[in-house]
C-alpha cells in the first residue's frame, strides 16, 4: 500500500478521474454558472470560476420568483408517498412470490416480468383520460397513484427474499408468527439493504421525473421540482441562466446529499450481500 | 396411549415418492433418531410433523391432539434447524424471547409503542425476561444474551437455537441435524448435552441425522429410513445386532458389514466357497440369499485351520483396533476383519490366512432384503464340502 504509485495504478487512477470529470462536468459547470452575473454568462470566453460572485443575487432570485419551498415540499410529499406506498405493496407481494407456494405463482411471475417491459409512456394516455374524468388532475393523487405499484420493486425484493434462508421463515412459523407477522418482524428488519437500494432508485426517478407531472399538473401549487423549473424558466426567468442554475442547484442538492448519506447502504443493497448470518 | 403417533404418512412431489407410508409411535419422553442416507425422506417427515409441509395422506397425533390439519404455530412443537435459523437482526436474548412473546402477549401488546402503554404488558415482559435468563443460564449462554448471531461462534449459535426451542416447553421436540455444522470435537460434546437436556425436559424428541454414530449413541430408539420407507424402528443394540433388513445392516456399523451373495442348494444348505453351512431350519432350495457378518465376529487363523481361505490385501491400524482387508480365495469376495492390535501381530499384506466366522453371528437375508427368521442361523460347526 505504501509503495510508490506503480504505472498500472497511476493509469487506472487517471482513467477513473477522467471518467469522473466527464460525468461531473455538467454539474460543475452548473455550480459555476449559478455564481455568474448575466453579462459574464454571455461572454464568449469560458471560465470555471466566476470573475465576480453573484451567488447571493442568483439564489435570492431563485427563491424570490417562484415558491422554491413549495416546490421542494411537493417533491418530498410526492416522492415520499410514492416510495412508502410502493414498499408497502411490493414487500408482501415479493414475499408471497418468493416464499409461499400457490397455484398462480408462475403466472404472477410472468406478469411481473411483463410489467417491467411496459414504460409509463405507453399507459400515460389512458391514465390521463381516467384522471381527467375522475376530476383528479392537478392533485397529489394524480402524481402518486400511477406509481403506487412498482413491478421493479417487486422484482428487486423478490430476488433479495429468495436469498433469505427458508429455515428462518420456518422457525418464525413454529414460533407462532402469522404470515404478516413474518413480513413485519423477520423480512423487513433484514431487508434494509434492499429497501435502501430501492429507495434511491425510486426517489431519484420520481424527484427528477418531468414527463408525468407535465401531463397531469398545470397548477403551480402541485408542481414537482423539475416542473417548477420549467415554470420558472418559461414565465419568470426568461434567459436569466444564473438564476435558473441556482434554482437547479437547489433542487438537485437534496438528492446529492441523500445519496452521499446512504452511499454505503446503497452499494450494499445493490450487491445483495447484506444478509450474513 | 403413545405421546406421538404418526400413521401411514405419504408424500410425493410429482412422480417422486418421498415418503411411502411411514408409521411410527413414540412413548412419552422418548428420544427417537431418524437416520438414513440423504434423500431417504427423514427431513421431509420431520417437516411434515412440524407442519411446515403438508402430507399427502396419513395422520399425526401428539399428546392426544390430532395435528394433521393444524398449522405449524398451533402444533406446539419446537424445532432446531441445521442452520439454526436465528433471527439475524435480534440479539440472542431477543431470539430466545420470540416464541414466548408470540404466545404470552396479545397482538396489541406486541406493538412497539402502543403495546408498552397497555396494562399487564409489563408484568408479562418481566416474566419472559426471567424465563429467558433462566434458560440461558442452564445452557451457560447467559453472557451472550446481548450479542447478535453474527457475533457468535457456531457452537454458541447452536445453544441459542436450543434455548429458543426449549424455552416455551413444547409438547414435541424436533431436531434437524443440529450438530452437522459443528466441528468434530464440539459435536461429540454437544451430543451429551442434548441428551442431558432431553432427559431434563422429558419431551418426546424426533432427531434427524445422517450420522449413524450420532443416532446409535443418543437415541432410545433408532428409526432407519431408506428411500421413503421405514425399515426398522428399534433400540440401538437391536438395530446393530439384529437388523431386520439388509440395508439396515449395511447402513449401521463401521466398517460396513460383510456380505456374500449366495443361493440355497437343493438340500437346503448353503455353500460358501469350499465350505457348506447347515441352517437349523430348511431354507427354500434355489432361492437367492445374502449371508452377512460384522467384521468383529470374524477372526484370522493360520492357513489350514477350519474356515474360509483368504489373502490379506491391506491393513489399517486405528490405535485400539486393526482393520484387515482380505479377499476370499474361492469366490473372490472381499471380507473386512476387525481385530484387536494384539491379534493382528505378524499379519502382512499378501499373506494367505484362514478367516473363521463365529457361526451364531451369521445373518441371512432373503432376496427382498428382509431378514430370514432368527432360528435360521447357522450351526457353529462348519463342515467340509464334498470333495
Amino acid at each position: 500500500m505504501t509503495n510508490t504509485l506503480s504505472f498500472g495504478r497511476a493509469f487506472r487512477l487517471t482513467l477513473l478521474s477522467l471518467g469522473a470529470l466527464i460525468f461531473l462536468a455538467p454539474y460543475i459547470f452548473m455550480i459555476s454558472t449559478a455564481g455568474k452575473g448575466q453579462s459574464e454568462i454571455f461572454t464568449s470566453s469560458l471560465s470555471l470560476i466566476p470573475t465576480q460572485f453573484f451567488y447571493l443575487e442568483n439564489f435570492a432570485k431563485a427563491f424570490g420568483r417562484v415558491s422554491m419551498g413549495q416546490l421542494l415540499w411537493n417533491g418530498v410529499i410526492v416522492c415520499g408517498l410514492i416510495f412508502v406506498i410502493q414498499v408497502i405493496i411490493a414487500i408482501p407481494c415479493a414475499y408471497a412470490m418468493a416464499k409461499l407456494k400457490f397455484g398462480a405463482a408462475r403466472l404472477l411471475m410472468a406478469l411481473v416480468m411483463l410489467g417491467l417491459l411496459v414504460p409509463i409512456h405507453a399507459t400515460s394516455l389512458p391514465l390521463y383520460v381516467a384522471f381527467d374524468s375522475a376530476a383528479l388532475l392537478n392533485s397529489y393523487t394524480a402524481l402518486v397513484a400511477p406509481f403506487s405499484i412498482s413491478v421493479f420493486a417487486i422484482f428487486l425484493f423478490l430476488q433479495f427474499f429468495r436469498a433469505m434462508p427458508d429455515d428462518l421463515i420456518h422457525a418464525a412459523r413454529l414460533d407462532g408468527m402469522s404470515e404478516l407477522g413474518i413480513v413485519m418482524r423477520v423480512i423487513v428488519p433484514n431487508a434494509w439493504p434492499a429497501i435502501t437500494a430501492f429507495a434511491i432508485f425510486s426517489v431519484v426517478a420520481h424527484w427528477n421525473d418531468l414527463y408525468w407531472p407535465l401531463i397531469v399538473v398545470s397548477n403551480q401549487a402541485y408542481a414537482t421540482p423539475p416542473l417548477g423549473l420549467l415554470f420558472f424558466r418559461a414565465a419568470e426567468a426568461g434567459d436569466d441562466y444564473g438564476a435558473l442554475m441556482a434554482a437547479t442547484l437547489i433542487i438537485t442538492l437534496p438528492l446529492v446529499a441523500a445519496f452521499l448519506l446512504a452511499q454505503k447502504r446503497f452499494v450494499e443493497g445493490i450487491t445483495m450481500t447484506g444478509l450474513k448470518g | 396411549m403413545s405421546a406421538l403417533s404418526i400413521t401411514n404418512v405419504t408424500k410425493s412431489f410429482g412422480e417422486n415418492h418421498i415418503l411411502k407410508g411411514i408409521s411410527l409411535e413414540a412413548e412419552a419422553g422418548e428420544f427417537i433418531a431418524l437416520v438414513g442416507p440423504s434423500g431417504c425422506g427423514k427431513s421431509t417427515l420431520l417437516r411434515i410433523v412440524a407442519g411446515l409441509e403438508g402430507a399427502d395422506s396419513g395422520e399425526i397425533v401428539a399428546g392426544g391432539r390430532d395435528l394433521t390439519r393444524l398449522v405449524a404455530a398451533e402444533r406446539n412443537v419446537a424445532m432446531v434447524f441445521q442452520s439454526y435459523a436465528l433471527y439475524p437482526h435480534l440479539t440472542a436474548g431477543q431470539n430466545i424471547a420470540v416464541p414466548l412473546a408470540m404466545r404470552n402477549l396479545t397482538s396489541m401488546q406486541r406493538l412497539p409503542v402502543i403495546g408498552s402503554l397497555l396494562p399487564g404488558q409489563k408484568a408479562i415482559r418481566t416474566d419472559i425476561m426471567r424465563q429467558v435468563t433462566d434458560m440461558a443460564r442452564s445452557l451457560k449462554i447467559d453472557h451472550l444474551l446481548d450479542r447478535k448471531p453474527g457475533q457468535m461462534s457456531g457452537g454458541q449459535r447452536q445453544r441459542v437455537a436450543l434455548a429458543r426451542a426449549m424455552v416455551r416447553q413444547p409438547g414435541l421436540f424436533l431436531m434437524d441435524e443440529p450438530l452437522s455444522n459443528l466441528d468434530a470435537n464440539l459435536r461429540v460434546h454437544a451430543r451429551g448435552e442434548i441428551v442431558d437436556l432431553h432427559r431434563r425436559a422429558g419431551v418426546p424428541t424426533l432427531y434427524v441425522t445422517h450420522d449413524q454414530a450420532e443416532a446409535l449413541s443418543m437415541a432410545d430408539r433408532v428409526a432407519v429410513m431408506m428411500s421413503g420407507n421405514l425399515l426398522q424402528l428399534a433400540a440401538p443394540e437391536v438395530i446393530y445386532d439384529d437388523p431386520a433388513h439388509i440395508e439396515v445392516a449395511k447402513f449401521v456399523g463401521q466398517p460396513r458389514i460383510n456380505t456374500i451373495a449366495s443361493r440355497v442348494d437343493a438340500d437346503g444348505a448353503v455353500t460358501l466357497g469350499t465350505w457348506r453351512l447347515q441352517p437349523h431350519d430348511r431354507l427354500t432350495p434355489g432361492s437367492d440369499i445374502t449371508v452377512a457378518i460384522r467384521s468383529e465376529f470374524l477372526s484370522i487363523a493360520d492357513l489350514g485351520a477350519p474356515g474360509l481361505p483368504a489373502h490379506i490385501e491391506r491393513l489399517e491400524f486405528l490405535g485400539s483396533e486393526v482393520i484387515v482387508y482380505t479377499k476370499l480365495d474361492a469366490i473372490g469376495e472381499s471380507m473386512v476383519v476387525k481385530l484387536a492390535p494384539s491379534d493382528a501381530r505378524g499379519l502382512v499384506a499378501g499373506k494367505p490366512v484362514t478367516i473363521v466366522p463365529q457361526g451364531e453371528r451369521l445373518m441371512v437375508f432373503g432376496a427382498d432384503g428382509l431378514r430370514l427368521p432368527a432360528d435360521l442361523t447357522f450351526t457353529t460347526q462348519l463342515e467340509r464340502a464334498h470333495g
